[in-house]
């Protein structure tokens, strides 16, 4: 039992990590640019792909620093040349622009890389067990991935916390108009913005890629959770986008594991030979009741506290 | 929404008025009728029926997005509902025997639809904008994860079929036959079509409209946005319902792609791209979509990518539609003005046209070289065959995408002159306030 609450939460926190890496670039943009960016997941499944591309030709460690930058870039031109023009048609046109360009990006990926998985290994250099715990192998690159995710927190608060762009970032979050007003080069923070966002989204998709499935379908399974987590967290809110990240992640990683200790859906899923259990949680056909918890908790939350749980800003 | 542009006004009292608002709706249902005399191939009959679906399916859809700003991404949970419903009542009563011929089973779809927007309705409408779009998401996305989980009812992946023919006969109809089946679609195509043109006439359909264009005001003169909302959602639950029932009986099986979010968007696309502020848009965009994926998806393989660019498209440049756009013509042709405009798109079309070209030929060069490139690199395209490994078809296809932009954006702003020049005229002969 101690060993399932113990491997439950550190990969609940590692997946809540990942999800937070999402969330905060989504969560920043839509405080910024006021739209909500629906091909985020998009963007994270082109750092994934893009990952495995890049590492097939040059290696893991250069994919992992051009991918985020190839698909920040991507981001930012984005933002310049459509959502930039789209704009003067209001927020619903900006909203269905992404709606738009998430469904071009998953054609994209199936024309280019097919609709089955692709072969996006763990580098050689992290790919032996870490620890032991309870007669199971931990391995090396999931607490790689974990201490990738927490080293990006850490510089993405002090980045809002000390620079001036995380200044501003912080002053939209309460006064959008403010900033405005202060007389910032708006246009561009917007772009570098997006891009950020965009390339943060990428970092995600690059060190889960190997970890997870990589192929066309994850974004369309992560993306409706993202969503979920900043509606649950506050949107608009970094904390809350943490808080509920986190939650969202150990909540479905206990559920899968709960299910797979009663051994009556998960019978023939011995944990050792399954790859992963974050696996799982992408894979809706073995995971039940997983997949449905999100959105009841969106669902739930909605009800009774519309605002999330640490949001101050009606939407 | 501010791109949408509210319905005139029309007290249809003079006589001209009424016998053209009739003569239309008279004209409709006679091609309804005359269509599968003209083409009446299997093919063509399935195309059509997908379409009236298409068209019940993106007008419902319109009712929430266009009329009342209700931007959903979960609109396909009461049409596969109902689709479900469907399927299920008819394995019941052809199994009980009990006398209810097919034609009924539509309206029970459509109760269903009606029952879950009641039940899923309230909460998902306290609130519009983003924050109803989040919801309409997460509740989507709840009632298609369910269908893995409810087995019993959702069949899981291989989903619920049903046999047709079992119901009670009427009228001689045995509902075998595909004919029948499009007769079956037209008629209710045409009941929900009226009904749902009624519904944007009534007190109650510029009451949506209100509470799209301003909650706010509305909630100042003492209406609930919350109630109205609500309501429109039911109705739109009803509709979608019912073409989801149509579609269950078209195909004979319901399963998870119904309710899914890919279902959703087409809803989304079809309306979109056929035009949201006008009633028409959303029945032009599901002919449209139909016709389009039935036709390009023996063309190429990566039609869904072309889907998507055009939908982009759409909401880059012309964010009223197809319909929106064609309208936005009319006070120029009644000012005589028309010909301006024609003659600056004229300029502007082969060069445009060969940007496209550029552009298809490029996308359908990846999409070769990452499917089979090592198996077979010959590609056909506009009757042509080319040799995708060399570089000259690469070079071909970036020639003719730059070539053409440089070309078609001198063109595009001779088009806007124009556009301003026969709009100045127009205005002038007082054709536009």
């Amino acid at each position: 039992m101690s060993e399932l609450i113990f491997t439950s939460t550190l990969n609940g926190i590692l997946f809540g990590m990942l999800l937070f890496l999402m969330a905060s670039g989504l969560t920043v943009i839509y405080s910024m640019l006021g739209v909500l960016n629906f091909a985020h997941a998009g963007f994270y499944m082109l750092g994934a792909f893009f990952g495995y591309q890049l590492s097939r030709w040059f290696g893991f460690w250069p994919a992992l620093l051009i991918a985020p930058l190839a698909a920040g870039t991507l981001g930012a031109a984005v933002e310049h040349y459509g959502l930039r023009n789209v704009h003067r048609n209001g927020h619903a046109a900006e909203l269905l622009f992404t709606f738009g360009l998430a469904y071009v990006i998953q054609e994209t990926v199936q024309v280019i890389w097919g609709k089955a998985p692709v072969d996006y290994r763990v580098p050689e250099l992290l790919d032996f067990p870490a620890f032991t715990v309870f007669s199971t192998n931990y391995p090396a690159y999931k607490v790689f991935m974990l201490a990738m995710a927490l080293v990006i927190f850490a510089v993405l608060l002090l980045g809002i916390k000390r620079t001036r762009i995380g200044m501003i970032v912080q002053a939209a979050l309460t006064h959008p108009q403010m900033v405005a007003h202060l007389g910032h080069n708006v246009g561009q923070i917007f772009m570098l913005v997006f891009g950020l966002g965009t390339a943060l989204a990428a970092v995600a998709g690059v060190i889960a890629g190997p970890a997870l499935v990589t192929q066309s379908d994850m974004a369309a399974l992560l993306g409706p959770i993202l969503f979920v987590v900043i509606v649950v967290g506050g949107l608009g809110s970094l904390p809350g986008a943490l808080i509920a990240s986190l939650l969202i992640g150990l909540l479905q990683t206990f559920a899968v594991a709960i299910n797979t200790s009663l051994g009556s859906l998960f019978g023939s899923l011995d944990p050792a030979h399954a790859p992963s259990l974050l696996t799982d949680i992408w894979n809706v056909s073995i995971a039940q009741i997983a997949p449905v918890l999100p959105y009841l908790l969106l669902v739930l939350i909605l009800i009774f506290r519309p605002m999330g749980l640490l949001g101050t800003r009606a939407t | 929404m501010t791109i949408v542009t509210p319905l005139p006004l029309r007290a249809s009292s003079t006589r001209r008025d009424a016998l053209r608002f009739y003569g239309t709706w008279l004209a409709v249902i006679l091609v309804i009728l005359i269509l599968p005399r003209v083409f009446s191939s299997g093919g063509s009959l399935t195309t059509f029926s997908l379409a009236g679906i298409s068209i019940i399916f993106a007008l419902s859809y319109n009712i929430l997005l266009g009329q009342t700003g209700l931007l959903s991404f979960g609109h396909a949970v009461y049409y596969g509902l109902g689709g479900f419903l469907a399927v299920h009542a008819i394995n019941f009563l052809g199994a009980a025997k009990w006398p209810v011929p097919l034609p009924v089973v539509p309206l029970i779809g459509g109760f269903a639809g009606l029952a879950f927007a009641l039940l899923l309705g309230w909460v998902s409408t306290r609130r519009g904008g983003t924050a109803f779009a989040m919801i309409s998401l997460g509740v989507g996305e709840l009632v298609a994860s369910s269908t893995l989980i409810l087995r019993s009812f959702f069949g899981g992946e291989a989903g619920i079929t049903t046999n047709r023919t079992k119901l009670l006969h009427s009228f001689g109809f045995s509902f075998g036959l595909q004919i029948q089946i499009y007769y079956l679609v037209a008629a209710w195509t045409i009941i929900a079509l009226v009904a749902m043109y009624a519904l944007t006439r009534t007190p109650f359909g510029r009451m949506c409209n209100a509470v799209r264009d301003n909650p706010e005001r509305v909630q100042f003169i003492g209406f609930d946005p919350h109630v109205i909302r609500f309501i429109a959602f039911t109705f739109a639950g009803f509709f979608a319902g019912s073409a989801g029932a149509l579609s269950a009986i078209n195909f004979e099986i319901a399963n998870s792609a119904y309710l899914g979010a890919q279902q959703s968007g087409l809803a989304l696309f079809a309306a979109y791209i056929g035009g949201i502020g006008v009633f028409i848009g959303p029945i032009v965009g599901a002919i449209f979509i139909t016709y389009l994926s039935l036709v390009l998806s023996d063309l190429s393989s990566v039609w869904q990518l072309y889907f998507g660019l055009i939908f982009i498209a759409v909401v880059a440049f012309a964010p009223e539609g197809i319909a929106g756009l064609l309208l936005r013509h009319r006070p120029i042709w009644r000012a005589g003005e028309i010909m301006r405009v024609l003659r600056a798109y004229l300029v502007a079309a082969p060069p445009t046209a060969m940007m496209l070209t550029g552009l298809v030929l490029g996308v359908e060069i990846v999409a070769r070289h990452a499917v089979d490139s090592r198996d077979n690199p010959m590609m056909h395209l506009f009757g042509l065959s080319m040799d995708t490994s060399g570089p000259l078809s690469w070079a071909i296809a970036a020639v003719l995408t730059l070539g053409g932009f440089a070309i078609a954006r001198v063109t595009w702003t001779g088009v806007a002159r124009a556009w301003d020049d026969a709009m100045t005229a127009a205005r002038a002969e007082g054709y536009l306030t």
